[in-house]
């Protein structure tokens, strides 16, 4: 037998079961009495739907959640599941899987398309050369193809100096 | 009281000092950007020193920004619970950023038309508030503002997602764009469900004067796009446009229709409200909310000169409870005190108001 729905706010069983549709995508939500009357869901004027459909997206899937941690901040998906926020800008890559599909449900797509910031992606490109070249470099010097190796390390003094020049201008 | 917060309390504001932009039914356009430091965790899970750090940061970085020379700077643990009320009400700072702990704070314009927020749940909320119905240049204003402050910092963001956010509703454009709604019609025509259902299907969110979990006493409401990702954000700002533009015809609508249908109606809500605002010796915020609003109800039907909308909306910050208090000079109040002090400070505006004239004609 299923066991019962629970609520999507406490873990008492949910009796209230709400569907709504909102840009051509399905979101339900599903909680017990009590958090239903604490939310003015029960109360026809309210306009708290909204909020808390958004916040029933925010629930995770436990299998896509298991066993993900962030390395830079130490973020684990059971926090995630407490505050509804993430740890520090690399909790998205690192969990990637547990986000995706949250993602579905939750905007309008699932890629951004809009304003980009110009410094941040100079610096960002900056700093993946930067990554190229020091691979290439190593790969260089372990082959002992030294002309290459000199060739990359000039290189990447060169980067450096203007992503130098790049964080000079950041204060 | 420390001397930087009474200057910006005593300076002329967007809000409640431009006459210019002044219209029927919106009351304030505001968009806001959330953005992140990269390599910083987020303000929720950073401890002090890492928020104090940001704090240093941000605001260094702010001063030299154009638009936002010579603006305020407050952190909330140097203000007491009766300032940071204030601000509140000026719709300047959250009530989440109000309550939160080290290196919380706020840099704020002259006019207190731009407001931003450091470590309240993203390290910056960017902020432009404009009184009328201006979603357009409140986009450029903010917009240009976030390009100039992106030179000096260096924003979390992913070529996939966006502008990277501490919650993931606001992944993408981290933009919320929206409108307070004075619907007074469509509040007492019991047509306000079927206005929220309608919004919502098209992608935005309908809440009280004060954001999440707040009433919507005065018939005030914020209407504002709910999703972030997979869009641009003209594109967000065009639709919420177009959605702004209908309710307020549906608002002007059922006004023409209530004249109609019940021609006493209004004007005595009107008479009345301005009875009470003029003669009574007690009023709690939310009915000085209510009463307010259906004087501004009555200034959109003309029965009151034009000026007067400028007044209204300014009490409609003034009278709440926080603005009250600070006007007493004392530490605190009891309730009744505070209405008793609300009814009289209404009083002694509503003395040179301009009697309701019921034979002008309104702009309906």
């Amino acid at each position: 037998m299923a066991s019962p729905l629970k609520c999507d706010l406490c873990d008492n069983q949910a009796t209230v079961h709400l569907t709504q549709i909102v840009s051509q995508k399905v979101h339900k939500v599903d909680l017990c009495e009590a958090c239903a009357q604490a939310k003015g869901v029960t109360d026809p004027g309210g306009f708290s739907l909204a909020d808390l459909l958004l916040k029933a997206s925010l629930n995770p899937e436990p299998s896509a959640a298991s066993g993900l941690r962030c390395e830079q901040c130490g973020f684990v998906p059971e926090e995630f599941k407490k505050t509804g926020r993430f740890g520090c800008p690399a909790c998205y890559e690192a969990l990637t899987g547990m986000i995706d599909p949250m993602l579905e449900n939750m905007h309008k797509g699932t890629a951004h398309v809009g304003k980009v910031p110009e410094h941040a992606m100079e610096r960002k490109q900056l700093e993946d050369r930067l990554t190229t070249l020091e691979t290439d470099l190593k790969g260089a010097i372990d082959a002992e193809r030294y002309e290459d190796a000199a060739k990359f390390r000039d290189e990447i003094s060169q980067v450096r100096e203007e992503a130098g020049m790049a964080k000079a201008t950041s204060i | 009281m420390p001397a930087p917060i009474e200057k910006l309390l005593s300076a002329p504001a967007e809000l409640t000092d431009n006459r210019a932009s002044k219209c029927p039914v919106v009351l304030m356009t505001r968009i806001r950007l959330a953005r992140n430091l990269a390599n910083h965790r987020f303000p929720g899970r950073a401890d002090d020193s890492e928020r104090a750090e940001i704090f240093a940061r941000c605001r260094d970085s702010l001063a030299t920004t154009p638009g936002l020379k010579r603006s305020f700077s407050v952190t909330m643990d140097e203000l007491d619970e009766q300032q940071r009320q204030l601000l509140v009400e000026r719709h300047l700072v959250s009530r989440e950023l109000a309550d939160s702990k080290a290196g919380a704070g706020a840099i704020i314009n002259r006019d207190q038309s731009i407001s931003v927020m450091v470590n309240e749940e993203d390290h910056l909320r960017i902020q432009v508030l404009r009184t009328g119905f201006q979603l357009k240049k409140a986009w450029n204003t903010i917009d240009a503002l976030d390009s100039a402050l992106e030179s000096s910092l260096n924003y979390a963001f992913s070529s996939k997602l966006g502008y990277l956010t501490a919650c993931p509703t606001n992944l993408g454009t981290g933009m919320r764009a929206s409108a307070m709604m004075h619907l007074p019609a469509l509040v007492i025509v019991g047509h306000m469900e079927k206005v929220v259902r309608a919004v919502n299907q098209l992608g935005m969110v309908v809440r009280g004067l004060f954001g999440e979990g707040s009433d919507a006493s005065g018939s005030i409401f914020q209407i504002s796009n709910q999703t972030t990702l997979g869009e641009t954000e003209l594109v967000i700002v065009k639709r919420l446009q177009s959605v702004l533009k209908s309710i307020v015809e549906h608002e002007l609508n059922a006004r023409d229709r209530l004249l109609e249908n019940s021609p006493g109606k209004l004007p005595d809500k009107i008479g009345r409200a301005f009875g009470i605002l003029k003669h009574g010796h007690l009023i709690s915020s939310s009915e000085a909310m209510n009463l307010l609003s259906l004087v501004r109800l009555g200034v959109d039907l003309g029965y009151f000169p034009e000026e007067q909308r400028l007044a209204v909306d300014r009490l409609f910050i003034e009278a709440q409870p926080g603005h009250i208090l600070h006007r007493s000079g004392r530490p605190e109040l009891e309730s009744e005190e505070r209405d008793q002090l609300r009814a009289e400070k209404l009083r002694s505006e509503f003395a040179n108001f301009t009697p309701p004239n019921y034979d002008s004609v309104g702009l309906n």
